[in-house]
């Protein structure tokens, strides 16, 4: 029995290793015709670049403005998920410390408004937010925070069962209120659900496109929008294209680098509950 | 904590104050604003179901209708395929499985957006290449047919998403008892028998996720469609929700454009609900 399994192993693991090859090989096309002409690209697209030129990264990297879609990405990503893991984990221990049926309706609205898709409120959305002059980056955070709470409430909620009340009790006893009890005691007991509700969110706010190409104006643009007008002058300089696509795909394999085991388990656990 | 209490309130008025900002207001307004000749600003007469008999005589809406459904069907079946075939593999013994899950995963950090301008390079330029290094005629011009153009977007979505699938039923697949397996060997099933009866339905509540989830991701998608074809050729490859984005903004028919965003929430709600309850079923019935 043992041996037939040893033997069997290699035949499997070969062919991971090609479905592997075949997942990565649009990263490999992309990076190495970066490096390369628009002209050697038409005479060799699939090899090696002949004289590899960093040309097309630099001029890429001056028209995509990119230290400045960087700088605003990051501030959006970080601030929103600040303020969704804050508020939300008030929310859900909120809802989770009160047994009442006005307590389970506002849990049921927030979970129920994740069926709704975006398309359905966009509309209205931009335009009441316009009218209020809301249509800048402030404007976006929030509304990260109304989009991305449901999910995180969600999850907050579902882990705050293994926390006991016995712990709020003995707060109480110590004379803490319920803002330090919640504060110093139970937040930093979720420490792992906010590493799961952070992921998540990382993944989706730093990807968006649609709702901040209806938010932002050009000098507020993110990555993905400063990558879609970019594309629009550059349809056929795919040179350009290619390098500017890398050098977005930068910063996502960097985190993904150092967080690779909060990532796959935070989409496990996110998914899964 | 009780209702009366104020503290309890304190710590639900952010959240409930941008879910009512963000969502609920926007929905019921939205709802409204359909019946109406709304353009963005104001409204001057009520128009009753006017948009929504439009709705059954625009051809573009209902082939982007039609068009995301038959994407989501396909899609549907080859994510679960695919997710569920990657995690048997990365779940056997392999010495490459961390790094096999950390490949197949990968393209689920990058926007659609992006993903979908690398795969427009793909298709086009290096799809053609190959055409002609192989002399198959049928790789040339590969986005430029409304059918090559669907099947481009399906490549796109599977080879994106089918990571995030396998996560989710790796999750499930390591949940289930050795000993179960050990049992089923000793009892002499073979491994096609032992994944029918034992793993199969073990991994069955996966399989109401993944499908839930992989069903209103592909019925949404928008940024995938935006960069690899933009809808085209003539609006071949438009799916609903680019239609709607496209009525709204592009032509300017708020109103319009918030009718089919109403039957398409109705649309994505039904089929997710009914999707939840029947898989649910089953799943007892195992």
């Amino acid at each position: 029995m043992e041996q037939k399994r040893k033997k069997k192993l290699p035949v499997l693991e070969v062919l991971g290793i090609l479905l592997a090859l075949v997942w990565l090989s649009p990263f490999y096309l992309m990076i190495v015709n970066a490096f390369k002409t628009n002209r050697e690209m038409f005479e060799n697209v699939l090899g090696f670049p002949g004289e590899a030129t960093f040309e097309n990264f630099v001029q890429a990297y001056i028209d995509l403005n990119f230290l400045n879609a960087l700088f605003n990405s990051t501030m959006i990503t970080t601030v929103s998920i600040l303020i969704i893991v804050i508020f939300s984990s008030m929310a859900g221990y909120a809802l989770a410390r009160n047994k009442s049926k006005t307590s389970n309706a506002i849990l049921l609205a927030f979970v129920a408004a994740m069926l709704i898709p975006f398309q359905a409120v966009m509309i209205t959305l931009t335009s009441f937010f316009g009218s209020m002059n809301m249509l800048n980056s402030s404007g976006l955070i929030f509304m990260y925070l109304g989009f991305g709470s449901s999910l995180a409430i969600f999850l907050y909620h579902g882990a705050m069962k293994s926390i006991p009340l016995t712990l709020d009790e003995a707060a109480k006893i110590d004379g803490a209120n319920k803002f330090q009890t919640f504060w110093y005691v139970i937040f930093p007991l979720l420490k792992p659900i906010s590493v799961t509700v952070a992921i998540l969110n990382v993944i989706w706010i730093w990807n968006d496109f649609l709702l901040p190409s209806l938010v932002l104006s050009s000098s507020e643009a993110t990555i993905p929008l400063r990558m879609f007008s970019f594309f629009g002058e550059y349809t056929r300089q795919w040179h350009l294209a290619l390098a500017g696509l890398t050098i977005a795909i930068i910063p996502v394999i960097i985190f993904y680098f150092f967080a690779q085991k909060q990532i796959v388990k935070g989409v496990s656990e996110g998914a899964v509950k | 904590m009780r209702n009366k209490d104020l503290t309890f309130w304190l710590f639900l008025t952010p959240v409930i104050i941008a879910l009512g900002a963000v969502v609920v207001i926007p929905l019921l307004a939205g709802f409204f604003y359909s019946f109406t000749d709304w353009n963005g600003l104001t409204f001057n007469n009520f128009l009753g179901l006017d948009h929504y008999m439009r709705l059954l005589d625009d051809g573009r809406f209902l082939s982007s209708l039609w068009f995301t459904i038959q994407f989501s069907v396909v899609t549907v079946l080859l994510l679960n395929v695919f997710g569920l075939g990657l995690a048997l593999l990365v779940t056997q013994k392999l010495k490459s499985s961390n790094l096999l899950r950390t490949i197949f995963f990968m393209p689920n950090l990058i926007g659609g957006l992006i993903l979908g301008f690398i795969w427009q390079f793909i298709f086009i330029s290096v799809f053609s290449d190959l055409g002609d290094l192989f002399g198959i005629a049928g790789l040339d011009g590969w986005l430029t047919t409304g059918t090559t153009g669907f099947w481009g977007l399906v490549i796109l979505t599977t080879w994106q998403l089918a990571g995030y699938i396998m996560i989710i039923y790796i999750a499930y697949l390591q949940s289930i008892p050795e000993e179960l397996l050990e049992a089923a060997k000793v009892d002499g099933a073979n491994p096609f028998q032992r994944f029918r009866n034992v793993t199969f339905p073990l991994v069955a509540p996966a399989f109401t996720i993944s499908m839930f989830l992989t069903l209103s991701t592909s019925f949404k998608i928008y940024d995938q469609n935006l960069a690899l074809t933009d809808g085209g050729p003539f609006n071949s490859t438009e799916m609903v929700a680019m239609n709607i984005v496209y009525t709204a903004f592009s032509s300017n028919e708020m109103a319009y454009g918030q009718a089919k965003a109403v039957i398409f929430f109705i649309f994505v709600a039904v089929i997710a609900v009914s999707q939840v309850y029947y898989n649910k079923k089953k799943e007892v019935e195992m």
